[in-house]
């Protein structure tokens, strides 16, 4: 492990890594504070330039510093204009918006990185810890358990989605498995609903779909609705400091969201999201009574609790892509489909074939943090000018980046035809509250889903495996409760609430 | 009907038709050595057609409850938005993806920036012309020299 990490060091560390890092945060928090541009908009629009590049290790790196920078800049937004750019930042603005309200941004803006890059960096030490020793158990994994396990990823993907949303989620997820079988199969080299179109022969553009899937609908809804994209006024940043008593009220907070945060963004389909509103939960709870009266009024607690857990989360969600080669959200999907485009299979043979990648990526989140701590904090009474940028300027130019982006990645304009018709039917689903994330990610693992399922068959002569390889079966039958616990448990609570209005 | 289940009625057509492409026309080409394999190029399509049929039945047949959530857009207020801007800016990336090749990038692009601008409102040239000219260039100068992915910069009578 440490010639592993002094390998990390030493790649890492080379001029063009840090400037890959520096740049990757910059632009990140520069792009991730427009409201309504979230770090999977932002990464899709990055993914071309980190693919020419060519290097793995650096197209990465820039990659997860795009994607600390946009969580950041989300924040910023959250606390400066209350118009959260990510989901993620949707629980800071609770307690960061007033507090910039009271003319305490500087403040808020501080506290927030101070807990960003301690949420970060112990996820970073957590992950050093932790994805070699789940590495090392993935290595005892067959196709069989890969597939099991992928079908218990996109299982745990729609279980997330929430009440009454898991067949919407695993209709996506499904959709996004079809849209993989399209053009020519790895073990079959038979063209599949491919219409006899050349074009599809290669199947569907990843980029692409990324690109109509994120970065199009919000776009699009930022033209169709300018009261939410509107941007305000930024509020006098001045006096950043924060006291000693603050520093301290904050503290154990930091420590135990950094670690909650961390797990739950292991899990695949929790993520950054249910860490933040899971960590600002938590801590009003276990808070005073008079601390609980501030809760939403601006409380340093309040602020400190979901910006340290969804960056925690941010970097756990990196431990299922590195160990196991599953992305557990939206976002690592879309890096995993960098990876893999760049010739580079994340999974348990990464940190023994790659090292230099896998540890350069996880010193990378050291730098990292560090430089959105050092270098974006001082910066940001500037980069908030952004958010005066009009929109007449800023859509036609978010349109042209995703145009650019596509075209690029496949050098053809059949594919700028494909994105435009994506985006329009991804707008669609998004009016109807469909999830768009689980498609992606089924459409990424699609392909590795269905590699290992045949080899499977073939091994097992059949259906098989399933029972033969008890491990299998195992993760098949918690992938079927994990569909099933939902809306047993909604039917269960239905009928209770049925009892108590007739008089049970 | 809501409209999520309108989609979910649309995706099950989607999904009958994959079905029956999987099931019924896929094999047709199958050479006989394979068929003796366990597995066929149709097996996962099959396996995911019925699974896609049973998802979208769920949703249309509204079996699985839930709170009715409006996310941060809602499609019955959809007069009141720019509907208008949105479809001609769609028409105006559809018209892009067109021109792109046959007249170059830099006049689809520079033309692209101006009229998105347009589209939504803006009236001050002196501005907009500048910056896309400005903002065209320097991507074609980043993709082209930097990046070195080809893009044709002029139209094709000019030899571009």
């Amino acid at each position: 492990m440490l010639e592993g990490i002094l390998l990390g060091l030493q790649t890492a560390f080379s001029v063009q890594m840090l400037l890959m890092v520096i740049g990757g945060c910059l632009i990140g928090t520069f792009i991730g504070m427009l409201p309504g541009l979230g770090p999977m908009s932002i990464i899709a629009i990055m993914i071309p330039v980190a693919i020419s590049m060519g290097d793995p290790a650096a197209a990465i790196i820039l990659l997860a510093g795009v994607y600390y920078g946009a969580i950041f800049g989300g924040s910023t937004s959250s606390i400066l204009l209350n118009a959260p750019g990510v989901a993620g930042t949707v629980a800071t603005s609770f307690d960061g918006y007033p507090m910039a309200k009271q003319g305490k941004a500087g403040k808020a803006l501080t506290i927030a990185a101070i807990a960003s890059f301690c949420g970060g960096t112990i996820g970073a030490i957590l992950l050093m810890v932790f994805a070699p020793a789940l590495s090392s158990v993935a290595l005892l994994f067959h196709s069989a358990e890969y597939f099991a396990l992928m079908v218990v990823g996109l299982s745990a993907i729609a279980a997330f989605a929430g009440t009454g949303q898991v067949a919407k989620a695993m209709i996506m997820t499904i959709l996004g498995l079809m849209l993989a079988t399209v053009g020519e199969g790895a073990l079959f080299n038979l063209p599949r609903f491919t219409m006899g179109l050349m074009d599809l022969q290669s199947g569907l553009g990843f980029v692409t779909l990324a690109m109509a899937m994120f970065a199009l609908p919000e776009a699009l809804f930022l033209v169709l609705n300018p009261i939410t994209s509107q941007s305000g006024s930024s509020s006098e940043i001045k006096d950043m400091r924060i006291t000693r008593a603050e520093a301290r009220a904050i503290a154990p907070v930091i420590g135990r969201q950094s670690i909650q945060g961390f797990f739950i963004g292991v899990l695949p389909g929790a993520g950054a999201t249910i860490a933040s509103f899971l960590g600002y939960a938590v801590e009003r709870n276990i808070a005073t009574k008079e601390e609980q009266e501030l809760f939403g009024k601006g409380s340093v607690k309040g602020l400190a609790a979901p910006e340290t857990a969804n960056n925690a989360a941010c970097t756990g969600s990196f431990v299922p892509l590195l160990t196991l080669g599953i992305p557990g959200s939206g976002t690592t999907a879309i890096l995993l489909g960098a990876l893999i485009a760049l010739n580079v299979t994340p999974g348990p043979r990464l940190m023994i074939d790659e090292p230099q990648i896998f540890w350069a990526v996880i010193i990378s989140m050291y730098i990292g943090n560090f430089v959105l701590l050092i270098l974006n904090l001082p910066l940001i009474p500037y980069i908030a000018k952004i958010l005066a940028v009009p929109r007449n300027y800023l859509i036609p130019f978010i349109l042209f980046f995703t145009l650019m982006g596509a075209y690029i990645g496949q050098n053809n304009a059949t594919e700028l035809l494909l994105l435009v018709g994506f985006g329009i039917c991804a707008t669609a689903l998004r009016f109807a509250d469909y999830p768009l994330a689980p498609l992606l990610i089924g459409f990424i693992l699609g392909g590795m889903l269905e590699d290992n399922f045949s080899r499977s068959m073939q091994l097992y002569d059949g259906v098989a495996f399933i029972w033969e390889r008890p491990m299998t079966l195992g993760l098949l039958i918690i992938a079927a409760v994990l569909v099933l616990l939902p809306s047993f448990r909604a039917r269960r609570a239905r009928l209770r609430a049925q009892g108590v209005a007739d008089g049970d | 009907m809501a409209l999520d289940r309108w989609i979910a009625l649309i995706l099950l057509g989607f999904c009958l038709t994959y079905g029956y492409t999987a099931w019924f026309t896929m094999d047709a080409g199958l050479a006989p050595f394979m068929q003796r394999n366990p597995i066929w190029p149709s097996t996962f399509p099959k396996l995911l057609s019925v699974l896609g049929i049973v998802a979208s039945s769920i949703i249309l047949l509204g079996i699985e409850k839930g709170e009715q959530t409006i996310g941060d857009i809602d499609y019955r207020r959809l007069h009141e938005y720019k509907l208008g801007q949105a479809i001609m800016l769609l028409g105006l990336m559809v018209a892009y993806a067109l021109c792109l090749r046959p007249l170059g990038f830099i006049f689809s692009t520079g033309a692209f920036l101006i009229l998105g601008s347009f589209i939504l409102g803006e009236r001050k040239w002196h501005v907009m012309i500048p910056v896309a000219l400005i903002a065209t260039l320097f991507v074609w100068y980043l993709v082209q020299q930097v990046l070195g992915i080809y893009l044709r910069p002029f139209p094709g009578f000019i030899g571009g």
